[in-house]
């Protein structure tokens, strides 16, 4: 049973996680941690605005020691790794993975190692490989795993590197994201 | 980093680990990761297990106690002290603009500079200081626990490649004459002013071990408790407070939040944005 929901994604990113969270219900008792490559410059961001307009989650920039609450969407500050521990929230300056900070097999991976088989990953769009083995080490402690369908994201290379990696992972529509996270979480 | 390479990652077994190998370091040399977050642990902790060809944390744990360089690799692997000069700029245009007027009211200035890690902060803050008239009457204390940072915080050296990246921040921050005022070139690398390093005093200072050495009107602990865990980043915001002088000044990193620290009643926002809070309890 799904009690997190991490979500990567890259190029076209901004469309597809805003599509997945529309889907979510006010009420689906799980956190979702997201992250989605972004510049570092430029001032205030209006991302975590634009990815909750017209969603019932709340949208929100993680801050450090944040606690995951159920409902909310924590999104990955630009320059910061998000990573998880077991109900919160850790940020780390640590170095580029891959050249990206944030960087999506960062969260992954912390996702994997705290909530284990709880934990579902979900890669969307990106013209990038980030996320492939984070994806992996989800579904090596036996977390479920989604991949959006290569042929439906705006960019196939993240969803094709995921699914490169040999594991089983669920494919889907994008459409159909949401209403699977309901079904493992509800 | 494959999850092939290694063993089956069981989570609770990976948590006696993790443990064993922070309580060992302590234990045996002095070194204290016990209350460090543990997710960024974990993830250095692991890449330093692969790249000493390893496959285990408990085998890390073997090689860092019978051999030195191994930990000393493993300390390299575990401190990050990147740090830039007027980080995040809009803090330093925020304290220039609702800060130093309140600073100008006192006849004398303690300010405490906490994990400067090698001086870009400390130096940043004291021309900001200058530009606005008051580091004359001011001391900073600019600590941290990592002794060969500090070192090189006295040098005031920096590579000559990141002053475009520096001069950016300080216009955006609102500095008011040329940077390159601030610095003379010396090959690679440039050295600031010996006049802006006056009135500060470099010193080792452990935050999760020792303890409070003075009453400061502002404290700048930026992007150090984020490397804490929810313990030590209470006991360390209680350090904090307790140093703080009535309405000094806390300034914390872009991405810390006062919220979770038990003292928040205690401060009143300065600037949410810039995490700027003043102590009123
Ligand atoms: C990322 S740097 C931050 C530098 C600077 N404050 C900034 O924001 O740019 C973190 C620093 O915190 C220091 N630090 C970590 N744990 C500490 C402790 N327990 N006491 C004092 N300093 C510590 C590290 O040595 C490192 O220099």
């Amino acid at each position: 049973m799904g009690s997190i929901i991490a979500v990567g994604a890259s190029w076209g990113g901004i469309h597809a996680v805003g599509v997945v969270l529309r889907g979510l219900p006010a009420d689906l008792p799980v956190p979702v941690v997201i992250a989605q490559h972004r510049r570092e410059d430029g001032g205030p961001s209006r991302m975590a605005e634009t990815l909750g307009r017209r969603s019932a989650f709340a949208v929100v920039e993680a801050s450090d020691k944040d606690v995951l609450e159920p409902g909310r969407a924590y999104l990955a500050p630009p320059g910061y790794h998000l990573l998880v521990e077991r109900g919160s929230v850790s940020l780390s300056t640590d170095d580029y993975v891959r050249f990206s900070r944030p960087s999506i097999d960062v969260l992954f991976e912390s996702v994997a190692s705290a909530y284990g088989e709880d934990a579902v990953g979900v890669i969307l769009t990106g013209a990038s490989d980030d996320g492939a083995e984070g994806l992996a080490s989800i579904h090596h402690v036996g977390g479920v795993t989604i991949v959006q369908e290569p042929s439906s994201a705006e960019r196939r290379t993240m969803p094709d590197a995921a699914l490169a990696t040999g594991k089983d992972h669920r494919v889907l529509q994008l459409d159909e994201i949401a209403p699977f996270l309901v079904k493992v979480c509800a | 980093m494959a999850d092939e390479r290694r063993p089956v990652r069981r989570r609770d077994v990976e948590a006696v680990e993790l443990d064993l190998l922070a309580e060992g370091i302590h234990e045996a040399y002095g070194f204290d990761f016990r209350q460090y977050s543990r997710p960024s642990f974990q993830r250095r902790v692991w890449r330093r297990v692969d790249a000493e060809g390893l496959h285990t944390i408990t085998g890390l744990l073997e090689r860092v106690l019978h051999d030195p360089d191994a930990l000393q690799r493993l300390l390299t692997e575990l401190s990050i002290n990147v740090s830039a000069m007027f980080r995040d700029p809009g803090f330093f245009r925020v304290f220039r603009e609702k800060v130093v007027p309140q600073l100008r009211t006192y006849p004398f200035l303690r300010v405490w500079n906490a994990g400067c890690a090698t001086g870009e902060e400390t130096l940043s803050v004291a021309i900001l200081l200058k530009e606005t008239g008051l580091y004359d009457r001011t001391r900073i204390y600019a600590t941290d626990m990592n002794e060969a940072t500090v070192n090189q915080a006295r040098t005031r050296a920096y590579p000559i490649a990141k002053m475009r990246e520096y001069t950016a921040n300080y216009i955006a921050a609102g500095g008011t004459r040329s940077f390159s005022e601030y610095y003379v070139a010396d090959g690679e690398r440039v050295v600031f002013q010996p006049s802006l390093a006056d009135n500060i005093v470099f010193a080792q200072h452990n935050l999760a071990t020792d303890r409070s050495f003075n009453e400061f009107h502002v404290i700048m602990c930026r992007n150090v408790m984020i490397y804490f865990n929810r313990d030590l980043h209470e006991r360390v915001h209680a350090l904090l407070y307790d140093s703080l002088a009535h309405f000094g000044v806390l300034g914390l990193g872009a991405r810390e939040s006062i919220d979770f620290s038990g003292h928040s009643a205690a401060y009143e926002t300065v600037d949410e944005d810039e995490r700027l809070y003043r102590k009123i309890a």
